[in-house]
């Protein structure tokens, strides 16, 4: 076929790609910190995707105002179910964290799904971010280039605040080993709470970036959650790095998978998934 | 995965005289049922209590949760179909064919799976159900989101017209029943006490010197077939081979029913089983309220009451004893 | 082993006596059922709306007077033929239901069109669109109102190949309702001297269009025809519009528009779509006054032309009840073909041996936003097609009943 034609599904792979590193980089800070699967981080996204809409239609609060407030609306939610629900499974086997996540994500998009039905709503694209961008191989709608942009960012700042900062180096080492932090004086189990509130918040900010392109419906995270978690296996389950780079490169992978033998682009992940389980069991970026 | 029912051998006599009776009072409800439950409501259940079976032997005698176990009662139900619609098969031949592909298929996903342990082993059954359920959402024979329609139901043994409800049911339950004692014979037998050691500890089973990974290789491929024998038989019943049985949320349900009616305990799949059916069932006009429903009974259990029924059931039996 | 003998000896002989005690009751009540998608894709076409619509028609029938006793139920089949056809088995089997109404979604249609078979009830399909209802799968027990692919591939495929659309690239819905879309479509733009010069198929409920329209747009082709429904054709328009793809010198054929839809688009988004329907509101002063009728009762959205179908389909499934007097499925749906089709919104009709209802179609245009007078004024009729034209000829269907005839 034609170059044009690939350079469109490339590009359309990295804006899929920033979705995957988003949602994955959330799972990964979860899963560090707390070595618990957070299978409510679909639901949470598209929480995050309901409270932008519900600031426009109830509040006439726009786009920018939603991906300010949003993540902090969830993320506080997240905080009241690590608080009320989770903390008291850490002493138990690490397996009933990813169940009661599981039992939590059911109800979440059941009472989304019972109140707004399955068909998707509408969100408006802002006013400044309109229109497209004539690149000659395709018209780039400019919002879909403003998610890449900003979803790389937001990546790099939070992969730069754990690895770089202070505050990063007191995370990973209560990840290792939280009584000798907390000897030191660090409140480990506020910084549990917050860290899982980050989270969650990562998930909620991608589901505003969903809000716009794709449409608001409470089936919007299942879908998505599960290839999330195939990204995060083949990662590294704790890298911060692993599911940044994972994320946009199997984005780019399966834009290319979709240009040269399409049937196969819904299972070229996982394949690519079973494949590094084989030779590296512990993901590309991860230790074992 | 560590869970809250050691099958404990206190007392043997005890034990072996509570599964015997208990498994008579299930035999009998189970016969008399259809003259006052209606018997597609009941096939259903038995079909997913024989699923919930075949999956708690995995977790709850093998301690591994596996979070793609869909398909195998999805795949085992595309090719009882096709193998009855499209070639042919007589009815007990169709359900053959299921659950020899389930158990091959188990036998390919437990050699890539088993080489991990805990979330690492559940991520990796959950992606490879993912994987078959886009072969079957794409491949030709499945038929995508129609799924294979109008299976017949054929005539077992070449006598017995399945299509009279009351032949099908018997039917259903005789798979039943035998798949159950199967599990039954399985956790009793020497296989069955090393599994539960390799779940108690296993290093120390290594260290014993036994070869886990076979152990653990064949609990997988066995709870795989029997899962398929589930599915293979649930087509032929409703005549119909679909999406839902391969979709991640059926692995969800599963797991569900099982910690509901009591991970490692016998009867607490099937309890568990026909309690999540029945709510299917009678809450349907709720539409939505049943995830809900599913949902918050995932939370209390995992929070509150995580023997399951029959685990509280047993425990409260044994302790009355003392 | 003696006493499981006598314990399953005494459950079949009560399962017996239960059987025969259902056979008497459902002669006393007609019970109606009503199968669609209540929150998914396709719940704004049918969903509590066809409810509606049946129970007008109970009304207007006037069955208390007749002396016949009917009821309504309804469920929401989630899209899924596992559903449905559990739903349909067990509304049959042990809920008395004597007729399945509605029910959008060919996969769906298909699935309870075999259970309807085996049960001898009558299935009378007004969402779905699989010609293959009264094609190779067709039913003494089933009967197919408002459309079908076939239709629609002749009425908007055929006048849009006419105006200089000759190179098409397909856009379709993975399922049994998009195939069918897309063969009968194909075959009309063939012989009508077009090219088909790709396809790509995308799951149903699908969000994101993006690489399924790119790949329409490096065909190349000067019509994208939308082989989908409800939500998908919705996301199809909005997406595409997005991306350029008529500033780039394409045009979108939405093969299965409802009014539905164009509501949810907006006039900006969908003017100039051309579109074949058997009903619309506005068409004469029947239409308009049944359809203020059924607004009232609706939230004050107007019907679709599934909604009407169901209407017209109900109306005429009791004329032929009150006629034999029996609601025995196969006997109905026979007198439902020897009795003409007469009601307010269809006109007159017949409805053939093979099942399918014929009554006339209407090809639409969607108005400009300048042309139209308020909320559901969208269309302006471009022509008439009469129902002998409309539908598939008989011989052309490899239905068997045709040929056992």
């Amino acid at each position: 076929m034609s170059t044009q034609a690939l350079f469109g599904q490339l590009l359309i792979g990295l804006i899929n790609g920033s979705f995957y590193a988003l949602l994955s980089l959330g799972l990964a800070v979860i899963f560090g910190l707390l070595n618990i699967i957070n299978f409510a981080h679909g639901a949470q996204y598209m929480m995050g995707a309901f409270v932008a809409y519900f600031l426009l239609n109830k509040w006439g609060l726009g786009y920018w105002w939603a991906l300010a407030l949003t993540p902090l609306a969830v993320g506080a939610t997240g905080m009241i179910i690590e608080r009320l629900m989770l903390k008291p499974l850490y002493k138990l086997d690490h397996l009933y964290g990813l169940l009661l996540t599981f039992g939590l994500a059911l109800i979440i998009e059941g009472a989304f799904r019972n109140e707004f039905g399955s068909a998707g709503l509408p969100y408006s694209m802002p006013e400044s971010l309109t229109g497209v961008y004539n690149l000659g191989f395709m018209y780039l709608p400019k919002y879909r280039a403003w998610v890449i942009l900003a979803s790389l960012a937001i990546c790099l700042g939070t992969w730069f605040l754990i690895e770089r900062t202070k505050l990063g180096a007191y995370l990973r080492a209560a990840t290792e080993n939280p009584a000798l932090v907390q000897a030191f004086g660090v409140n480990v189990p506020r910084m549990i709470t917050l860290t899982y509130g980050f989270g969650v918040g990562l998930a909620a900010l991608a589901g505003v970036f969903a809000a716009p392109i794709y449409q608001v419906s409470p089936q919007m995270g299942s879908s998505l959650i599960i290839v999330v978690f195939a990204v995060v296996v083949i990662g590294g389950m704790g890298s911060i790095l692993g599911s940044i780079v994972t994320g946009f490169g199997l984005g780019v992978v399966e834009g290319l998978t979709k240009y040269f033998y399409p049937e196969a682009s819904n299972t070229v992940i996982f394949v690519i998934m079973a494949v590094v389980l084989l030779i590296r069991p512990q993901g590309l970026f991860g230790q074992r | 995965m560590a869970i809250e029912n050691p099958s404990t051998l206190h007392d043997p006599a005890f034990e072996a005289r509570y599964q015997r009776y208990a498994f008579l009072a299930m035999a009998l409800f189970l016969v008399a049922a259809p003259s006052f439950i209606y018997p597609v409501f009941l096939m259903k259940a038995l079909c997913f209590a024989l699923f919930a079976c075949a999956f708690n032997l995995l977790l709850g005698f093998g301690g591994l949760l596996s979070f793609g176990h869909a398909m195998f009662l999805g795949m085992a139900g595309y090719m009882s179909a096709y193998s009855a619609k499209v070639w042919g098969f007589p009815p007990e031949a169709a359900i053959l064919a299921g659950m020899a592909t389930s158990a091959v298929l188990g036998l390919l996903a437990g050699l890539l799976a088993i080489r991990r342990q805990g979330i690492y082993f559940a991520m990796i059954t959950l992606a490879l159900a993912q994987m078959v359920f886009f072969f079957c959402l794409q491949a030709p024979f499945t038929g995508g989101e129609d799924g294979i329609q109008a299976v017949p139901r054929g005539k077992l043994l070449g006598v017995v017209d399945l299509l009279k409800p009351l032949a099908m049911y018997y039917t259903v339950l005789a798979i039943f029943l035998g798949g159950f004692l199967l599990i039954q014979r399985i956790v009793h037998s020497p296989f069955g006490q090393v599994l539960k050691a390799i779940r108690e500890n296993e290093s120390r089973a290594i260290s014993l010197g036994y070869r886990t990974e076979r152990y653990k290789l064949a609990a997988f491929v066995l709870s795989a077939a029997l899962a398929g024998l589930a599915g293979a038989t649930k087509a032929i019943v409703f005549q119909l081979a679909s999406l839902t049985d391969v979709h991640w949320t059926m692995s969800g349900e599963v797991v569900l029913m099982t910690l509901l009616g009591g991970m490692g305990t016998l009867f607490g799949p099937v309890v568990g089983a026909f309690v999540i059916a029945a709510m299917e069932n009678y809450l349907s006009e709720l539409g939505a309220w049943v995830t809900i429903a599913q949902g918050i009974i995932f939370v209390v259990c995992v929070l509150a009451f995580r023997r399951g029924i029959m685990g509280e059931l047993e425990a409260w039996l044994r302790n009355r004893r003392k | 082993m003696k006493f499981k003998m006598k314990a399953l000896a005494a459950a079949a002989a009560l399962a017996f006596a239960a059987c025969g005690a259902q056979a008497e009751i459902s002669g006393k009540v007609v019970k109606i059922g009503v199968l669609n998608d209540m929150s998914g894709l396709y719940a704004d076409l049918g969903g509590m709306g066809s409810v509606t619509a049946a129970k007008m028609a109970i009304e207007d029938f006037k069955a208390k007077e007749k002396g016949l006793n009917v009821e309504v139920v309804f469920a929401d089949h989630l899209n899924k033929p596992d559903v449905g056809s559990q739903i349909a088995r067990k509304w049959y089997d042990s809920e008395g239901v004597d007729a399945i109404f509605d029910v959008p979604n060919s996969g769906v249609a298909l699935a309870v069109n075999e259970v309807t078979r085996e049960k001898k009830k009558v299935f009378v399909n007004s969402g779905a669109a699989s010609s293959d209802l009264t094609g190779a799968k067709c039913s003494p027990n089933t009967v197919h109102w408002t459309y079908d692919t076939w239709m629609l591939a002749n009425g908007t495929g055929k006048a849009i190949v006419k105006t200089g659309g000759d190179t098409w690239f397909f856009l379709t819905s993975d399922y049994a309702f998009g195939h069918a879309l897309e063969r009968d479509t194909e075959a009309v733009v063939l012989k009508n001297g077009g090219k088909v010069v790709g396809k790509v198929r995308h799951p149903l409920n699908t969000q994101d269009f993006s690489s399924f329209l790119l790949q329409a747009q490096a065909s190349k082709a000067k019509i994208i025809g939308l082989a989908n429904a409800g939500g998908d054709t919705i996301n199809s328009i909005k997406q595409a519009s997005e991306f350029g793809i008529v500033k780039g010198g394409q045009n979108l054929a939405g093969l299965l528009v409802f009014i539905t839809d164009v509501h949810g688009l907006g006039l900006e988004k969908a003017q100039g779509l051309i579109l074949t329907n058997t009903f619309y509101w506005d068409h004469d002063d029947k239409t308009r006054a049944w359809s203020k009728r059924f607004a009232a009762a609706n939230g004050g959205k107007y019907p679709s032309m599934v909604q009407a179908g169901v209407y017209a389909g109900v109306l005429h499934y009791l004329k032929a009840v009150a006629a034999i007097k029996s609601d025995d499925g196969t006997a109905v749906v026979a007198e439902m073909k020897k009795l003409p089709t007469d009601d307010p919104l269809f006109g007159k009709g017949s409805i053939r041996i093979d099942g399918r209802t014929l009554h006339n179609a209407y090809l639409y245009e969607v108005k400009k936003p300048s042309e139209s007078k308020g909320p559901y004024d969208y269309y302006k009729l471009r022509a008439t097609i009469p129902a002998d034209e409309a539908f598939r000829p008989l011989s052309e269907g490899g239905c068997p009943l045709v040929a056992a005839k």
